[in-house]
């Protein structure tokens, strides 16, 4: 990653760079809940819109420092989060990922009608961040990237991790062998909105500009395509799916009328094709290769 | 009964109805495969679009309706052929993605081959509307209306007897209850998987053709038109015929009421709400029942 801006000949392949680590930072703290925990949401755009809104709003309308209103508005997130997480985790299946596009709805045509705090379906304009400039917001969500996956890595081999898992196998099981399934499907509930919400900010303030699509339904099913195209429970699937994906839409944006049918035929494609997604798959490929007698 | 409520009970209604049959459509495919069809709001589009381009290009207007709703049907068998069968076995989530890509394809390819204006349909038997409820101040009732109900209704009572009195249906519900029962005793489930996304498409397909005259189509009416039929479907309890109806009917009275009383810009979000209640305190539906976990 820090030999990335070798790479990189101008501005514009900086920006779509800022872009694919901001979904990138999302998609890893989904990754958490989907791939590990097994709880399915459909509305984490709501937590981005969110933590973007919020900064935005604490920094254009009450002249909050970023650098205060951001933290700020990911704490608020994560409040809200907890809040509604504790009874919708109750619910499973189906009923969680009905559950969480609700919210996610809720929260999008809250933004796009309360136009006097919110500027309405046409967005607000977001003060700047401490810094400008793409190569210095490169290396800041690089960095911030590189934090998200090592805290994910180290999640994940902790008890705690070990502890998702079992409940992604079966939950009933793993709760009677003592672990708290409610806690631990809330603290990763908390800890993917608080990602998703960081993001949220961090894209307000680098853009100066936000409009309550962030929020919308298709940009949470965005963010879990990512997730599963990349490869479930895989950080690393994560983090390549958000590259693949953010990256794709701009390569194919002189051929505007055929983006949707693109887009959907991939998503299509790779799900029959590879239905463990990129990075598990290209794994076990590898392995298999490996393993083979010379 | 004041002539605004009789209107709001009314639109209500008739919105419900829409909303009861895509709800059907996701009960009917969830019952065969356990699959969520996030592709079941195109089907109402295609329906609509559909029948507008026929009724634009001179074909008369019951052969394009019933051309509309075969269109929606072979894009649901298709849909089950090319997708869903091939993926056989992978989990939840990635179906939920096939079907969702499958709804994206279908808008760009609807926005690519029939443009991205928006298309009137005529509606059935005229727009001159009927006034209802006292001469002064009544309510007005729409002819399509009238239709949109009746068709839902007659679309309820032939799925009743399709299930409850032919073998197919008998097949397809002893598949929902048990697969590997159903296939030991000679039911082929492959068709019933592909029976169910036909079956499904073409009431979607349909509930688009009655909606059009009302509202219109176009390319991307799908997005609102599926969650709103998947959260009738919720609402009323997954797999449950008579709760997708139930819970159609009721997420379209819960629109019109809170748009006609409390904020027409929310009305979007008071479906929703009144959703996310009831997923909390009636986890299962109102026709649902709790399934016990196996371990």
């Amino acid at each position: 990653m820090a030999a990335a801006p070798l790479a990189l000949p101008n501005n514009y392949t900086y920006e779509v760079a800022i872009l694919v680590g901001l979904n990138a930072i999302v998609c890893v703290g989904l990754n958490l809940l989907i791939g590990y925990a097994g709880q399915i949401s459909l509305g984490h755009a709501g937590f981005f819109g969110l933590g973007a809104y919020g900064s935005a709003i604490l920094a254009a309308r009450y002249g909050w420092p970023p650098a205060i209103s951001l933290p700020a508005a990911v704490a608020g997130v994560a409040v809200i989060a907890w809040l509604v997480g504790r009874p919708i985790l109750r619910l499973r299946g189906h009923y969680l990922a009905m559950a969480t596009l609700g919210l996610g709805i809720i929260v999008s045509q809250v933004l796009a009608t309360e136009d006097r705090i919110t500027g309405g379906p046409d967005g607000m304009a977001v003060p700047a961040f401490l810094v400008s400039g793409e190569k210095a917001w490169y290396w800041i969500i690089a960095t911030l990237l590189v934090l998200t996956v090592w805290l994910a890595q180290n999640l994940i081999d902790s008890p705690r991790g070990r502890a998702l898992r079992a409940l992604h196998g079966a939950e009933t099981a793993a709760a009677a062998v003592g672990i708290d399934a409610a806690r631990h499907k809330l603290a990763a509930f908390v800890l993917s909105a608080a990602l998703a919400a960081l993001a949220g900010a961090l894209t307000a303030h680098y853009a100066g500009f936000i409009t309550p699509s962030r929020a919308s339904f298709l940009h949470s099913i965005e963010l879990v395509t990512m997730v599963v195209f990349g490869g479930m429970a895989s950080t690393f699937g994560a983090v390549v799916g958000a590259a693949v994906l953010t990256t794709l839409p701009q390569l194919l944006a002189g051929f505007k009328d055929y983006e949707l049918v693109t887009l959907g035929a991939l998503m299509m494609l790779t799900m029959i094709f590879m239905p463990r997604g990129l990075v598990p798959t290209l794994e076990k490929a590898l392995d298999a290769a490996r393993r083979r007698p010379r | 009964m004041s002539a605004q409520l009789l209107q709001s009970l009314l639109s209500g209604l008739t919105v419900g109805a829409i909303y009861a049959l895509v709800a059907l459509g996701f009960a009917i495919i969830y019952n065969a495969s356990r699959v969520i069809n996030f592709a079941q709001g195109e089907f109402v589009m295609i329906g609509g679009m559909a029948a507008a381009v026929f009724v634009d290009a001179g074909l008369p207007l019951p052969l394009s309706v019933v051309a509309a709703v075969g269109l929606g049907m072979a894009v649901g068998l298709l849909l089950e052929k090319l997708a869903v069968e091939p993926a056989r076995g992978a989990p939840v989530v990635t179906l939920i993605i096939i079907t969702i890509g499958a709804s994206i394809l279908l808008r760009g390819l609807a926005a690519l081959v029939w443009g991205k204006k928006i298309r009137p349909l005529p509606a059935f038997s005229g727009d001159a509307p009927i006034v209802i409820g006292g001469t002064a101040g009544g309510a007005t009732l729409l002819p399509q209306t009238l239709w949109v109900l009746g068709t839902t209704l007659a679309a309820v009572a032939a799925l009743w007897w399709f299930f409850n009195r032919t073998l197919s249906g008998k097949a397809m519900l002893a598949v929902s209850h048990n697969r590997l029962a159903a296939q030991l005793v000679g039911i082929s489930v492959r068709r019933v998987l592909l029976v169910s996304f036909g079956l499904s498409a073409a009431l979607g397909a349909l509930a688009g053709v009655l909606i059009a005259p009302i509202s219109f189509a176009a390319w991307d009416v799908g997005v609102m038109l599926g969650l709103k039929g998947f959260a009738a479907a919720m609402l009323g309890g997954i797999g449950s015929g008579p709760g997708a109806v139930a819970g159609g009917l009721a997420l379209g009275l819960i629109e019109a009421l809170g748009a006609g009383y409390l904020s027409s810009a929310y009305k979007d979000v008071f479906a929703f709400v009144v959703l996310l209640a009831a997923l909390v305190f009636l986890p299962n539906g109102f026709a649902g029942r709790g399934a016990a976990e196996r371990v």
